[in-house]
């Protein structure tokens, strides 16, 4: 980390530019990062209570394993969750810095966000196509109403997460040919690896709130 | 711990002061060249959002008599509100004056990250200017209340201002969270990380304690409004029901929307929008805590007992949203909880006012423009939070709810308390914005202007809403309320005299800038790490680091017989 001062326009003759200590010793991006990842889960907190108020209040839902095949979101929540732990592990070799192992773990962990998305998109091909869901139309069950929350809840909470994950699987590939070629500290890969720990808490939620209860 | 600051772009901007106009007043990285722009856009949008209601209020007291029609008139309301609380108030006193003093008060360079702080200002520019732009389009602007209640915000046919003027409110809207949640991460960021040697937290003005306070209560409100935009776009556009009810009848025609509440939006829209009263009130209490302090020649009585108190209306705040909701068809219970919580605040609000009160004691006060305007500030705290105890009592509101008794009181508190103050960080942090003072003949006439026209447009709307006289009517017919809607008149002209010194106003700082009267160093004799740099203060603010060595009102100390010693004082 450079000596530089906050504004890094001159003045780099006077020295260092001394700070008071920051509460838990975090760097100021990492402070933003959590503030920002504070605030993305009020966001998607308030989605998850919108969802559980209609829901309450709907007269009729639909049982979700009837629905959805609950192995394969196993799957889905499994691949994402293996996907935390090689975050974990590439930042643990940036840390020792083993740029390689820091690329190599950066890189499979995007491959789980990719492995994710491609079954996002099997799961939602699998609601439209086959059972005739619309953002206003509840997927068609023998002996159920029509429930257009339903589906309206799907499509909102699981988008808005899964454009979490591409950005994310965005962020990782960038950080992990940065990580190659020594362009970014520790710091940058526990950045990245610090939103993709939170896109993957956030999923546990909407696993829990939205496809158990 | 060494401050660590590299990225790519500052390299980029080079290691000398930048010198040509574009990188020096447009695409600034200095905070405090952005404070100002700021306060300029705010300027801008604050002529646009008050000429609208002296256009309203021209209408009120003379009906028929200022060209409007029923549609202009709610359209008028509306994006008053939404123009005044979010592009005005917020632009002027959180982004402006926050982005000028948080890195001076607390010594530093700059904000933590200044592309981004460049980035916030010109995001909220376009967000401006659609704001703006959503006058002209076909059905005009927004006409569902500042508030966007569904089903009137979620039908594009339900009413004019439904169609594109919604739409294009929605998405200013989306841009100003967005700039205001990166301008939010910068102040936490900068206020915790970049403090100078021997600024310890509680040694920070309250400026900054209220600045710090008011971001994070920014950053844990906004995506709630940003999850209720989402929703609401979508059933504008998806065709969905989230906050539309089954059997919803629009114009003799059935809808097929069906199952969604609009109880869910008012929800959404006031955990954002109680906070947000204090993401603007309190940095405009801890402004003038610092005028306070500075004019009155003590230190800030109960410091502590501030910070706790401010901390505890933060708690609170974001907890008692409901309180807006009392006659929403909430569950009651609900209602009483909200009621009790609401009145709590009362509490450290208490304290806040006897600690600001208690700085005046036994003090030789100076009588200087940003004086008055801290004094005046107490005033409409008080004014306004008696009125707020009426409002919180779940039984009164059933009477008040919805009429100018909530108009009076939100905007003495939203309005009158954060003009107060940001008028009063404006006139006391000119000098060391362009180096120059604002005179203080116009100032002294743009307060009394502005106390007298607010307060008896404000409290006498508190008598016209007891007297029965709902908000958002475009005339008032029935008989019964005549008696209330007599005083409308007399409302009106004092709302003239009221923008009419912001005119004043205008001319002071635009002419001060370039003519005012120079300024030295510390013009003010004030305590805190900002006098310490140049008037006004370069790239960089200082040359050598500033070390504290003191608590930030050291009114009453110093053995020369001065009787005041800086913050870096030893």
């Amino acid at each position: 980390m450079s000596g530089e001062a906050a504004a890094g326009h001159g003045h780099a003759a006077h020295g260092e530019w001394e700070c008071e200590p920051t509460p838990f010793k975090a760097s100021w991006p990492k402070v933003m990062m959590w503030w920002f990842l504070i605030g993305d889960a009020v966001l998607f907190g308030s989605l998850l209570v919108a969802y559980g108020f209609n829901r309450v209040a709907a007269p009729a839902w639909l049982p979700q394993d009837k629905v959805f095949s609950m192995n394969f979101i196993t799957v889905m929540t499994f691949t994402l969750i293996t996907s935390s732990a090689t975050m974990a592990t590439a930042v643990a070799a940036s840390r020792a810095g083993d740029r390689k192992n820091a690329c190599l773990f950066t890189m499979l962990t995007a491959v789980g966000g990719i492995a994710f998305l491609g079954m996002q998109v099997y799961e939602w091909w699998h609601m439209i196509g086959h059972h005739g869901a619309r953002l206003t139309v509840g997927p068609k069950l023998e002996g159920f109403p029509d429930v257009p929350a339903f589906s309206a809840y799907f499509f909102m909470i699981t988008g808005f997460h899964g454009s979490h994950v591409l950005s994310g699987v965005f962020i990782l590939l960038y950080t992990g040919f940065n990580a190659l070629r020594g362009r970014n500290g520790p710091e940058g890969v526990e950045l990245a690896g610090l939103y993709w720990h939170f896109v993957d808490l956030v999923w546990v939620f909407v696993f829990g709130t939205y496809y158990l209860i | 711990m060494a401050l660590t600051h590299s990225h790519g772009t500052d390299a980029a901007h080079g290691h000398d002061h930048p010198s040509g106009f574009w990188s020096k007043y447009i695409f600034s990285f200095d905070h405090k060249v952005i404070g100002v722009q700021y306060l300029i856009l705010a300027c801008i949008m604050g002529l646009i959002g008050a000429g609208l209601s002296v256009w309203f209020r021209t209408q009120l007291a003379w009906p028929g008599k200022a060209g409007m029609s029923p549609e202009n008139y709610v359209m008028a309301v509306t994006m008053h509100g939404t123009i005044m609380i979010f592009f005005v108030v917020s632009l002027s006193l959180s982004s402006g004056l926050g982005n000028f003093c948080i890195p001076l008060q607390i010594g530093a360079r700059d904000m933590a990250y200044p592309l981004l702080n460049m980035l916030s200002f010109w995001t909220i520019v376009p967000g401006a200017a659609i704001m703006v732009a959503s006058f002209f389009v076909e059905g005009g602007g927004a006409a569902g209340g500042w508030t966007s209640y569904p089903p009137l915000s979620a039908l594009p046919k339900a009413a004019p201002g439904s169609g594109t003027g919604q739409t294009l409110w929605l998405l200013a809207m989306a841009i100003f969270v967005v700039s205001f949640t990166l301008g939010g991460l910068n102040y936490v960021a900068t206020i915790l990380n970049l403090r100078a040697r021997g600024m310890t937290l509680m040694r920070m003005p309250i400026t900054i304690w209220t600045y710090f306070i008011s971001a994070v209560l920014g950053l844990l409100s906004f995506p709630a409004l940003t999850a209720a935009a989402i929703m609401l776009l979508l059933d504008r556009h998806g065709g969905t029901s989230f906050f539309l009810p089954s059997k919803l009848i629009l114009s003799g025609q059935l809808q097929t929307n069906t199952g969604g509440t609009p109880l869910l939006f008012q929800h959404l829209f006031w955990f954002l929008g109680h906070p947000e009263v204090y993401i603007l009130v309190l940095p405009a209490v801890g402004i003038a805590f610092d005028v306070l302090a500075a004019n009155a020649r003590r230190p800030v009585m109960g410091y502590k007992a501030s910070v706790f108190a401010l901390w505890a209306i933060a708690f609170l705040g974001m907890i008692v949203w409901g309180h807006h909701m009392f006659i929403s068809g909430m569950n009651p219970y609900l209602g009483k909880y909200f009621s009790i919580s609401t009145l709590i605040i009362t509490a450290p609000f208490a304290l806040l006012g006897v600690c600001l009160l208690g700085t005046l004691w036994r003090a030789r006060i100076r009588f200087n423009t940003p004086m008055l305007f801290a004094l005046g500030l107490i005033s409409a705290v008080g004014t306004g939070g008696i009125g707020g105890l009426f409002l919180a009592t779940a039984t009164a509101d059933l009477h008040f709810h919805d009429t100018y008794f909530v108009v009076g009181h939100f905007h003495l508190m939203i309005g009158v308390t954060s003009l107060m103050g940001t008028f009063a960080g404006i006139y006391y942090w000119f000098p060391k914005m362009f180096g120059r003072t604002m005179n203080e003949t116009l100032g002294k006439l743009h307060f009394v202007g502005t106390m007298v026209g607010t307060f008896v447009v404000f409290t006498v709307q508190h008598f016209q809403g007891m007297g029965g006289m709902t908000r958002r009517y475009y005339e008032y017919v029935n008989e019964y309320v005549k008696p209330a809607a007599a005083l409308n008149p007399l409302v009106t002209i004092f709302a003239f005299i009221a923008f009419g010194s912001q005119l004043i106003f205008l001319v002071n700082f635009f002419w001060s800038m370039f003519a005012g009267a120079k300024a030295s160093k510390n013009p003010w004799e004030a305590t805190t790490l900002e006098w310490t740099a140049e008037s006004p203060a370069g790239h960089g603010n200082w040359n050598e680091p500033p070390v504290v060595r003191g608590d930030p009102y050291r009114y009453g100390e110093g053995a020369d017989g001065k009787g005041w010693k800086l913050q870096t004082d030893a």
